[in-house]
């Protein structure tokens, strides 16, 4: 090869690099691993952490422990999908192409509008890129106004994103667990592009949506909406309350928790706005044989072409989780849906009612919640949910640090995999805890058996 | 063979009823959810999702998948995108429930074997990089760019420097345009000289007191080392401006040169394209960022840090710019860098990006005398082939030959980025192709260049289907299916 080329050595190729700039050391990696110390490596590290096939998770804010069939990793793990790129050539990606146009339509399905991307990033970035399309269509760089009970890690992402923009967030408290439209009403003006609420929210309580659609739209501002696509099994979809964007978390739709990635953003609007919509867009078509078949399109709205004036930066997106949603919405299909969404709903209220029968365990919120719920807890919460860890099992979010005033509080989410036998323990575990003496503790093994390792 | 279980979409499939997965019963004594739930809040009937059996279910998305190619059935040198072999045991180790079933809010001291990962991953971008911290959490490339300007932003913002401009060469990515827009810098476009690298003089006059960052990929996006990187950098520096660094072509350069060693004071990294990701038909990605140590303030909040009492998340930032997603990173995506980082070792690195420019200039030598190349006869991991002449002479062009080489088994090269080449395209092989591979390409290339104009403008001729209307895709958009 290197004869060929015409040079002596693989060195003289880099030639054009100065030679003061090159490395004149290895790198300070550490050394190579075969494939069995390499697994060995990771199992071990594996083995360090706490899993949710180790304790029972009860956690959410976001992420959430929901089951996933087997036919979605069958799919997920097929290399003709996992190993090809953005399918820029539609005849040699036809494949991906038909799978994300049913996962747009499935996305349209599941919110009730028009027309949904082929995916963005996460729920954080997601409601950001909703905002700065609002702000496009309504041409309004006033004010966003977004509800406390918005995730707050959703709410950081946004304000980090308009940091050097003009618009200002104005962030209306939410003391009872939701935002009161009164309060909504007196925030929105002519220059509010949009308003953002989250629904079911961070709390896990409803919001009143159908009011806040109809101020902001009595204002000329975007209603925004993230919501949890578990949720509408049973919910109302975003377009049936008036929301102009509706955004999602979709690790709920058979994607890993993974510590927090990768996820899969989800974004669909009404059909007057398709042209402002961010990140990439599957079309049908035909061939030249006039074949139906699948193409990227609208492309002049994105970066590649559009340079500074793109709707977004965004390029790379989330194909793989995009076609995961795609196999699991279908494999679940409308009963399913429903089905998870009853079962997390009636769960979460059984495991509320026994938590709120410890003394002085409490429902924060006097408020209709989904799938979890915040306790207000008698005794210091982190060193309260840390025990509780020992006794083998995840047994909800402090809420304190995102919430100041909510320090003695902790959310608690409950999905379709929770036995009730692992519901009850988990209220056994924080009677146990709480110090409350009672019924439950032969439903645990000894603590000293359940320490962390 | 005709597969027509893949050419019916899902929902023509669909039989109400039907269904792949079914749940448990109810197993908790509380009443049914419409009776826990406001009625006004509730919906009459469920969302409208297709209806199919497991096996149809899983026979067409098998299908489908038959009619994607991919770097496991196909050679894909698709320039920019570094579309290398993904190892398997990436995807096992990734699969491990004691990583892949971690939330993502857990407790610190409940995921330390997570958390040791995550710190190795930062300590060891910042070695590769020459720089002195990592931000793991941008989601993909472009998000680290943007999350990097913002960094830069944040900077002057302390520093009380108004600085509103980012400058960036014509050659670039459409990427960073778009992130400086988005992190609220006015963007000036720098030309590129006939050399193919940053034209100096044209840098110079738009360089001032109001230049906050200077963008450059390098090696460029036509696969060149910008030999004057000291005197750019230095320019950059004297004006106290920034130099970021596009690290997409980083493949190229591992172990060889450090960013940090050229003057580059903040880049980011595709871990999917350098450290295998992989690319998953579009993602996801993940995007770390590197800086230089005074820009660590700024980075995104948390970072792992360790402390006698092991690993833990600091969120204690006050001057970092926040976070630009939910979450601490695409972790499976940096877990399988983490994994193939691992595996190579530091020469192993090294031996990576000698195989990727030994590969690109084999393949560069093939064709230099068949095709266009414009700027010059050696490359780095890529090189950018113009088929303006054959388009002038014989009306054939890029997108004919992307089309044909379809035909041959061969995803196509990236055609017509970077914009500053006609009819580009832009070839990247990468290190894990072979000698024979390569060959054989190069051979279908030249063989296509001969071929009649006609047939290549009707190509592909050979796949299922050839040369979708783009232009009613786009003025007639069909973006769903309706009943």
């Amino acid at each position: 090869m290197l004869r060929l080329i015409g040079v002596e050595s693989i060195a003289d190729l880099f030639k054009n690099i100065p030679p003061d700039l090159r490395l004149d050391r290895p790198l300070a990696v550490p050394g190579a691993l075969n494939e069995i110390d390499l697994s060995r490596h990771m199992v071990e590290l594996a083995a360090k952490n706490r899993s949710a096939d180790d304790a029972p998770c009860f956690l959410g804010g976001g992420s959430y422990d929901h089951f996933i069939p087997a036919v979605v990793d069958a799919i997920g793990g097929r290399s003709e999908f996992y190993t090809a790129y953005t399918p820029y050539q539609a005849e040699a990606s036809q494949g991906s192409l038909q799978a994300f146009y049913e996962f747009q339509t499935m996305i349209c399905q599941l919110t009730g509008l028009d027309v949904s991307n082929a995916s963005l990033y996460e729920g954080g970035s997601s409601v950001a890129e909703a905002v700065l399309m609002a702000m496009t269509v309504t041409g309004r760089t006033g004010k966003v106004v977004i509800a406390e009970s918005v995730h707050p890690e959703y709410r950081k992402t946004l304000e980090t994103y308009l940091a050097n923009l003009v618009p200002r967030v104005e962030t209306l408290p939410t003391p009872h667990g939701f935002l009161d439209p009164d309060d909504a009403k007196k925030a929105i003006d002519d220059t509010t592009a949009c308003v953002v609420v989250q629904h079911p929210n961070f709390f896990g309580c409803l919001e009143e949506v159908e009011a806040l659609a109809a101020l902001a739209k009595a204002k000329g501002a975007l209603f925004v909406v993230s919501f949890d696509p578990i949720s509408v099994g049973i919910l109302k979809r975003p377009g049936q309350y008036g929301a102009d964007i509706a955004v999602a978390e979709g690790q709920c739709l058979g994607n890993p928790m993974a510590y927090g990635g990768p996820y899969l953003g989800l974004l669909a609007c009404r059909e007057p706005f398709v042209r402002k919509i961010p990140g990439r867009l599957v079309g049908q078509t035909v061939d030249r044989h006039g074949k139906r078949c699948w193409v990227l399109t609208m492309q002049t709205r994105e970066q590649h072409i559009r340079r500074e004036k793109a709707t977004s930066n965004i390029c790379t997106n989330q194909g793989l989780f995009a076609l995961r949603a795609a196999v699991y919405l279908a494999a679940v299909g409308p009963q399913g849906l429903k089905e998870t969404a009853e079962l997390c709903t009636r769960k979460a209220h059984y495991a509320a009612q026994e938590l709120t029968k410890l003394p002085g365990v409490k429902l924060r919120f006097d408020r209709p919640y989904f799938k979890e719920f915040t306790l207000a807890m008698p005794k210091p919460v982190p060193a309260l949910l840390s025990r509780i860890l020992g006794r083998k099992f995840h047994a909800g979010l402090p809420l304190g640090q995102w919430y100041p005033a909510l320090a003695a509080c902790v959310s608690v989410a409950v999905t379709e995999k929770r036995s009730r036998e692992e519901i009850d323990g988990l209220v056994a575990a924080y009677e146990v805890e709480l110090g409350a003496s009672g019924h439950r503790h032969d439903l645990l093994s000894k603590p000293g058996e359940r320490l962390l390792a | 063979m005709d597969k027509n279980q893949s050419t019916e979409l899902l929902f023509e499939m669909s039989h109400p009823g039907r269904r792949a997965h079914l749940l448990p019963q109810c197993d908790v004594p509380v009443p049914p959810a419409a009776e826990l739930l406001p009625p006004d809040a509730l919906a009459d009937a469920p969302p409208p999702l297709p209806g199919v059996s497991e096996i149809d279910l899983i026979r067409h998305f098998t299908n489908l998948s038959t009619r994607n190619m991919s770097i496991d059935t196909n050679f894909y040198p698709l320039g920019s995108c570094t579309m290398k072999y993904n190892p398997k045991r990436h995807e096992r180790m990734a699969a491990l429930p004691g990583l892949a079933n971690l939330h993502p809010l857990q407790s610190d001291e409940s995921c330390q074997g997570m958390l040791e990962m995550l710190w190795d991953m930062q300590n060891i971008l910042a070695e590769i990089a020459g720089l002195d911290a990592v931000s793991l959490q941008p989601a993909a490339g472009a998000q680290g760019e943007l999350a990097a300007l913002l960094v830069a932003a944040a900077y002057f913002r302390h520093k009380k420097e108004a600085r509103t401009r980012v400058l960036i060469p014509d050659s670039a990515h459409g990427t960073n345009p778009a992130s400086a827009a988005l992190a609220g810098f006015d963007t000036v476009s720098i030309k590129s000289n006939a050399r193919g690298l940053v034209d100096l003089a044209d840098l110079q006059s738009k360089l001032d007191d109001r230049t906050a960052v200077f963008m450059i990929t390098n090696p460029n996006t036509l696969g060149l080392f910008d030999d004057q990187i000291a005197t750019i950098t230095g320019l950059l520096h004297k004006q106290g401006a920034l130099v970021y660094l596009d690290g997409a072509n980083m493949n190229a350069i591992l172990g060889i040169t450090r960013p940090g060693d050229f003057g580059i004071d903040m880049m980011h990294y595709n871990v999917h394209k350098t450290f295998t990701g992989p690319h998953g038909a579009g993602g996801p990605g993940s995007g770390p960022i590197a800086v230089r140590k005074p820009l660590i303030p700024f980075l995104p909040a948390p970072l792992v840090a360790k402390t006698e009492n092991g690993f833990h998340l600091d969120y204690d930032r006050p001057l970092s710019i926040g976070r630009v997603r939910s979450f601490f990173a695409n972790v499976g995506i940096l877990l399988r860098g983490y994994c193939y980082i691992r595996t190579l070792g530091p020469k192993g690195l090294r031996d990576v990006s000698e195989n990727a420019v030994l590969n690109a200039n084999y393949l560069l030598s093939r064709l230099k005398a068949e095709f266009d190349v414009p700027h010059g006869d050696r490359c780095m991991h890529e090189f950018v082939a113009s088929a303006r002449n054959l388009r002038k002479e014989r009306k054939i062009s890029a997108m004919d030959i992307a089309k044909r080489l379809l035909d041959f088994g061969y995803h196509a090269p990236t055609v017509y980025f970077p914009l500053v080449v006609p009819e580009a395209l832009m070839i990247e092989p990468t290190e894990t192709e072979s000698k024979e591979t390569l060959d054989a390409f190069a051979d279908a290339l030249i063989k296509i260049k001969g071929e009649d104009p006609q047939f290549l403008h009707d190509a592909p001729h050979t796949l299922m289907l050839s040369r979708p209307d783009e232009v009613k895709a786009a003025k007639e958009p069909v973006l769903r299916w309706k009943p």
